[in-house]
């Protein structure tokens, strides 16, 4: 870029210095042309203003949405119909090797597994917490306990829960906590956790349970604060208690936050790769579809199966994603 | 819906914001270029007058590899010299998935001028690409010189020699404590048969004579496939081993079946296994690293592991013959074959052609810089058999360097490392932790290998 001649055995600190000069450089010429284009728009009077106006504000994002999104999408369709080198069309044969691969449908029904029951349990976990925590002296020392796990990336949360999981023989000093309470609790012979199936999955998703309850819980509290207090004195006067008040008052008023919050948590799910892959590498039957995808293209170098995976996530999320936003438009309508 | 703005200042400065984004995107992209120049080559006098076939190159060559810290130190320190004196400048670059982005970097128009390949199946498939560049000819000559001749055929693709071998390990050992050996009056096996009969005796005194680990997070299960190709190699030999990377002899068939079910005998046998982890199965959840441990507890007795084990003990360890661990040759199945080696390592592949790049290349694959590097640290062998055998400072490494550089030794390559990568990094690793770890049965393992094999 800038033909700068570099010096033999120079440090590392000049190579900094050639790089931010670099930067620097581009940087000036880039708000250059920029100065330029808005000193040009906002000069821009008359019926073409507007339109002007519009290109301006939307061109950036636009062109950053085909660069990084619809270009990659349409490229991997495409690739989805190539064989592994993308050299020779195969039609829908990785779409068919997909549905009826074993190993495959073992990864689909995971996937399945995980999408209805973590994001479930992490929603009412949340919803329960968020309700009884609501009612105790000092909640947010509480709230800030259970939230806490959330800053913890998951692949760090993973290797934690991998202590948690460790299994030694009984005959041997114990290094895994749950091994250890299951037989300070008088059970023998605990198994080796991550090699029981098909528990070893359910195991997986309380990481994710763990780490996303404070979340749920964050947004559900919120929610539950934004009840009218009329609502639900009335309620009161009409004799609703405990329960009642709960499934006819409470849930009905959050029930456009409790979807999103369950639709947010199922996207992030679909998705889940970093559990998965720390863990157990998809061994012992785990693996999902992220990873899967992750293991056909870049570590056995399929691009064909690898983009056909790629396509049957991105299908998968999509109306997911869709009734996300329309809640969410829904909820801020009511608001 | 309308837009109302208080000013036309303000709105310029909201606009700033995605621009500024912009700009970030753009300088990512920006990577500096470097000269070369080149002029008539300068005498070199005193400490670099031996470096003189190199001058004259003056430049920056880019080299990218998995190997990191302390091993990229050490490497650096080993060129360091010849740098000095040639003005070859080598930009050392390493990273942890070396593997998965050097093909990107390949096929998107910005490889490194050099690049460690780990992999004779990755090897090749960069050279399908169209990307990589042939060895010179004196690196050719050198290893023609220097090396058991299967290591030139690794780097050969369609008859063109693409790079010198850098590092060799050497994986047939296993590693034992002479101390507890002697205490217990056992003694160090010399045929299979002889090690079968101290496991047994060990086994019948209640005691579990082996441990072993495969874990090793995205690549679970290599040190399985190891442990099968060693029985390949060491019960059928180097050409049935050839047939059976090449699938010519697949994994459902009769031999490697049995190659299977000794492994099943021997790494399988609930009565030898998993000295200080517990059962069969634990063998899938303990990382590699760990699996050794037991040997300086006395829980365990041997464990089948590469010479690169070495540094996987903890501080203080002695390592000798004496010491409190060390590791002697895995002896072969059949003893009808001669010595069977198996190793590894990473080949020298240049993706440029520039002088700078091929004199790098030809020093690398020269006695003189192997020899620097075996003086940097131990725990570092080469095949090239010019290379200084004294300087070796380790009696493993003396150990490795004297079967590697054996000119009559039956040197495989790493099975699992020539193998598409949709078997070598994919099924074989999946299926043999599947063995291990869910008890699946050696015809299965071999069928779903084979199902996975790209046509």
């Amino acid at each position: 870029m800038s033909g700068s001649t570099v010096l033999l055995a120079d440090g590392t600190l000049s190579d900094f210095g050639t790089k931010f000069w670099d930067v620097l450089q581009a940087l000036v010429i880039f708000l250059g042309v920029l100065a330029l284009i808005f000193f040009a728009a906002g000069r821009a009077v008359g019926r073409f203003s507007r339109p002007l106006t519009i290109a301006v504000f939307l061109g950036p994002a636009l062109l950053l949405i085909l660069v990084g999104l619809i270009v990659p999408a349409i490229r991997t369709i495409y690739l989805s119909t190539k064989n592994s080198d993308s050299t020779k069309g195969v039609g829908f044969d990785n779409y068919t090797w997909a549905f009826t691969n074993s190993d495959i449908q073992r990864v689909l029904i995971n996937t399945l597994l995980w999408i209805v029951i973590a994001p479930i349990v992490t929603t009412v976990l949340g919803l329960a917490v968020a309700l009884m925590v609501d009612r105790l002296k000092g909640q947010a020392i509480y709230k800030s306990l259970i939230f806490m796990p959330m800053a913890i990336s998951f692949v760090g949360a993973s290797i934690i829960w991998k202590f948690v999981y460790e299994a030694r023989d009984p005959s041997q000093p114990q290094i895994g906590l749950l091994s250890q309470v299951a037989m300070a609790l008088g059970w023998s012979h605990p198994p080796n956790w991550l090699l029981s199936i098909p528990l070893n999955t359910f195991l997986l998703m309380v990481i994710l349970v763990w780490t996303q309850t404070g979340f749920a819980m964050v947004v559900l509290a919120a929610a539950i604060r934004g009840i009218p207090e009329d609502i639900v004195e009335a309620a009161r006067v009409d004799g609703a208690r405990g329960s009642k008040l709960l499934f006819r008052v409470t849930i009905p008023m959050i029930r456009s936050t409790l979807v999103v919050v369950l639709t947010t948590i199922m996207i992030m799910t679909l998705k889940i790769f970093d559990i998965v892959r720390t863990m157990t590498n998809g061994n012992f039957k785990t693996d999902v579809l992220a990873n899967k995808m992750y293991s056909q293209s870049f570590v056995e170098f399929n691009n064909g199966r690898g983009s056909a995976l790629a396509v049957i996530l991105f299908v998968a999320v999509l109306p997911l994603v869709g009734y996300n936003i329309v809640q969410l438009r829904r909820e801020r309508a009511v608001r | 819906m309308r837009l109302d703005f208080p000013s036309t200042r303000r709105r310029g400065l909201a606009l700033l914001a995605p621009a500024a984004a912009m700009v970030l995107v753009v300088a990512a992209c920006g990577g500096g270029d470097d000269d070369s120049s080149g002029s008539a080559a300068p005498t070199l006098t005193g400490n670099c007058a031996k470096y003189q076939e190199y001058a004259g190159h003056k430049g920056t060559v880019t080299l990218y590899t998995s190997i990191l810290d302390p091993e990229a130190t050490s490497l650096q320190k080993s060129w360091a010299e010849f740098s000095e004196c040639t003005g070859i400048t080598i930009k050392y670059d390493g990273a942890n998935d070396f593997e998965a982005q050097l093909p990107v970097r390949v096929q998107g128009g910005n490889p490194p001028d050099i690049a460690l390949i780990p992999q004779p199946g990755l090897l090749q498939r960069m050279v399908k690409t169209g990307k990589a560049v042939e060895a010179p000819a004196k690196t050719k000559e050198n290893v023609e010189k220097y090396w058991n001749e299967a290591w030139k055929n690794y780097a050969t693709v369609d008859g063109k020699f693409y790079g010198a071998p850098m590092q060799s390990n050497f994986k047939s050992l296993v590693w034992y404590s002479p101390k507890a050996f002697a205490q217990a009056g056992y003694k160090v096996p010399t045929t299979w048969d002889e090690m079968m009969q101290l496991s047994d005796q060990i086994a019948a005194k209640g005691q579990k004579p082996w441990c072993g680990g495969i874990g090793s997070g995205t690549a679970t299960g290599w040190p399985a496939t190891d442990w099968l190709e060693e029985i390949v190699l060491g019960k059928y030999g180097g050409d049935v081993y050839d047939k059976w990377v090449s699938h010519e002899i697949k994994f459902s068939d009769p031999q490697i079946q049995d190659a299977l079910n000794i492994l099943k005998n021997w790494y399988g046998n609930p009565k030898y296994v998993n000295g200080g982890f517990g059962d069969v199965k634990t063998i899938a959840t303990t990382t590699f690293q760990d699996a050794g441990k037991p040997i300086l507890e006395g829980k365990c007795w041997m464990l089948q592991q590469a010479s690169f084990y070495g540094a996987q003990w903890p501080q203080g360890t002695k390592i000798g013959p004496d010491g409190d661990v060390f590791a002697f040759k895995l002896p072969a199945v059949d003893p009808s074959v001669k010595t069977p080696v198996l190793a590894a390592g990473e080949f020298v592949v240049a993706f440029s052609d520039r002088p700078e790049v091929q004199m790098v290349q030809n020093y690398l694959s020269t006695p003189e810089w192997a020899t620097s590097r075996i003086k940097v640290a131990p725990g570092w062998t080469s095949a090239n058999s010019g290379a200084d055998a004294t300087a070796y400072s380790t009696e493993v490494d003396k150990l490795s360097a004297k079967y590697l550089t054996d000119p009559e030794a039956t040197i495989r390559f790493d099975a699992s490392d020539m193998m598409p990568a949709a078997v070598g990094a994919g099924a074989e690793w999946k299926e043999m932790t599947a063995m291990f770890g869910e008890g699946k049965s050696p015809a299965e393992v071999g069928k779903a290998i084979d199902a996975a094999w790209p046509n």
